[in-house]
């Protein structure tokens, strides 16, 4: 039933080497991937295992070394400036550190708007612009009248957040990156987002992305998961496939290292 | 029963602002914890969980302030002591505490060895370099921690390794209680997996004999701890083993919070991940009757009026709610049902 969708984003022996000579590095080491649109995507390894500098290479922040990518059957062109933001229209990302990610001489406001006129809403007549931001926040649970004339920092994590997807629910890009969106949030906030991004993806057929370390996130969200161990995947398949029949043993010992409360969790194995 | 180690009561703490507003992050807390035992507190962010940890200290210092209540370690009274005598004789011995992100504490420039030198010398500085070099290899080996560690700058650790060096170098001095808060949010799976056996050994040979352990994964409480306390808006909602806690919760706040538990196990896929509404009062004046009313789908209007007591069911549980523990039960029986 997947392969009747169109595929999305297609990666051929994509590889990226940091370095040169004896101090190089290969972050990641020829991964093919097919992701279908529609599908929502989660790229599970540990702490230095690539999934970053993947991320990075499909939202076209660095190039890759070597390999190509395809992005809805044609061959992604991001060599000039113009080209590059007209990709961006379609690739928008969620970063870890929401205190990080935006500017801190910027309201609120200019966020949002930033996103209208990236749309092409730049000669919209104010009201309507208002209405858009008022629509957005609302979508996310916050409210446009107490944000206005603020500034980002002024929110919590979880708030700031959600004002990340308020922008997406804005762009509407076809992919969504989410390079662990909710790992320095409490638990609490994490149903909120993670709810608001799968309603994101059935409204607007977007395709998500998830980068996590964290596999209980993986196997709640995502159709298909890939296990990423030292640049490469090593396991990929169907959430259920993989980690309820985990075959490799990098994946099982990711599962493994899961606290979980219906089954023991062994402490021997570390 | 065993000696008790910890014995808080009635605790209160608050900030001031620079507006000269107070803010009770901590307001009222009362807790035992027995030798031997751990004892988890949960909560969501801003409900006052780090405040309770600085403040089970003993040592204040501005914004935060002490306000009434009582920290007895075992059978010493510290909220009684002069801030420079806690400094010196209870902290570190008597109880320790590993902030959120202890291993950014370490300096780059020194050794890790330097830092232990310094931490032993500031307690009792005729202790020679070489007694503090023995001791300390010897308490990394038994931690599992090699002891070339010990002549390493930080930069050449990582992360999960320089968290757990914290982790040993906080009970070199051989406290009674660990105050450990979320020692293990910014590692990945593996390392945490690494501390908390790492924290479990430590109460198992014995370097501590209680342990708080604060952080808002429940899955992780539920595995580590011997019992749970929910907190909401600087008050304990709930008390109970984590068995309880965490498959026979009462208090709403604390089936919230099970609602959102997240678990690569089969079933989780099924079920959809319930978030609790809006956002915690604000402490500057919190709501006369109960904190939690606004958020509660079970609110009634008796609900807001007065303060609601913490109600003691024996078995050690506890919870602050007007609402009959069999009743409580019964509502979320029938919501389970609903869902169904």
């Amino acid at each position: 039933m997947l392969d009747e969708r169109k595929p999305c984003l297609r990666g051929r022996g994509l590889t990226k080497v940091f370095g040169l000579g004896r101090s190089k590095t290969v972050a990641v080491d020829h991964v093919d991937f097919d992701f279908k649109e529609g599908e929502v995507i989660s790229i599970v390894g540990e702490s230095g295992s690539g999934k970053t500098t993947l991320a990075k290479m499909l939202l076209g922040l660095i190039n890759p070394t070597e390999g190509e990518i395809y992005f809805q059957g044609k061959r992604r062109d991001i060599s000039s400036n113009r080209k590059r933001k007209a990709y961006w229209k379609q690739i928008q990302a969620i970063f870890q550190d929401p205190f990080a990610s935006y500017n801190i001489f910027n309201k609120i406001d200019s966020v949002l708007l930033d996103c209208i006129n990236m749309i092409g809403g730049k000669r919209l007549p104010h009201e309507k612009k208002v209405e858009m931001m008022a629509e957005a926040c609302g979508f996310v649970n916050l409210k446009y009248e107490e944000l206005t004339n603020k500034y980002p920092f002024e929110l919590s994590g979880g708030q700031q957040q959600r004002l990340m997807l308020a922008r997406v629910f804005i762009l509407k890009p076809k992919i969504l990156v989410a390079d662990e969106p909710t790992s320095m949030i409490d638990a609490c906030s994490r149903a909120t987002i993670l709810d608001m991004l799968m309603q994101l993806r059935s409204e607007g057929g977007m395709t998500p992305i998830f980068i996590t370390h964290d596999i209980g996130l993986a196997y709640y969200v995502s159709d298909t998961v890939y296990i990423m161990e030292k640049g490469r995947f090593v396991e990929s398949g169907s959430a259920d496939d993989v980690i309820l029949k985990p075959q490799e043993p990098y994946t099982k010992r990711l599962i493994s290292d899961v606290p979980k409360i219906y089954e023991e969790w062994d402490l021997s194995t570390v | 029963m065993n000696r008790v180690i910890l014995d808080v009561r009635g605790l209160t703490t608050k900030y001031i602002t620079r507006y000269r507003e107070n803010v009770y992050a901590v307001d009222g807390v009362s807790l035992q914890i027995e030798e031997g035992k751990s004892l988890g507190i949960a909560g969501e962010s801003g409900c006052g969980k780090s405040t309770l940890a600085l403040s089970l200290m003993g040592y204040y210092f501005p914004p935060l302030h002490y306000t009434s209540g009582e920290i007895i370690i075992d059978g010493i009274n510290i909220s009684k002591m002069k801030p420079d005598d806690v400094r010196k004789s209870i902290l570190g011995r008597e109880i320790a505490y590993i902030p959120q992100s202890a291993m950014n504490a370490l300096n780059p420039t020194q050794r890790i060895i330097n830092f232990v030198e310094d931490v032993v010398q500031a307690h009792d500085s005729s202790v020679s370099k070489k007694a503090i070099y023995e001791k300390a290899k010897e308490l990394f080996e038994s931690l599992g921690l090699p002891a070339e560690v010990l002549h390493k700058y930080p930069v050449e650790l990582s992360g999960g390794m320089k968290q757990r060096t914290v982790i040993a170098i906080s009970v070199l001095l051989l406290p009674q209680v660990l105050i450990a808060d979320e020692p293990s949010s910014a590692l990945d799976v593996t390392s945490q997996k690494m501390v908390i056996k790492m924290l479990r050994n430590l109460m198992e040979i014995g370097y501590i004999k209680a342990m708080i352990f604060i952080t808002h994964e429940l899955p992780l409480l539920y595995n580590v701890t011997d019992d749970i306390m929910v907190m909401y808006a600087g008050q304990i909602v709930e008390k109970a083993s984590a068995h309880d806690a965490v498959f026979d919760p009462l208090h709403p706040y604390s089936k919230g919070l099970m609602g959102s538990i997240i678990v690569p196990e089969e079933g989780l896929r099924s079920t959809k991940l319930t978030a609790i509404p809006g956002v915690p009062p604000n402490l500057k004046n919190p709501p006369s009757g109960c904190r939690f009313a606004e958020r509660c789908k079970y609110a009634k209007p008796e609900c807001t009026v007065t303060a609601i007591p913490l109600r003691e069911i024996g078995n050690g549980r506890a919870y602050r709610c007007i609402f009959p523990e069999d009743e409580l039960r019964r509502m979320y029986a029938k919501e389970a049902a609903q869902h169904a």
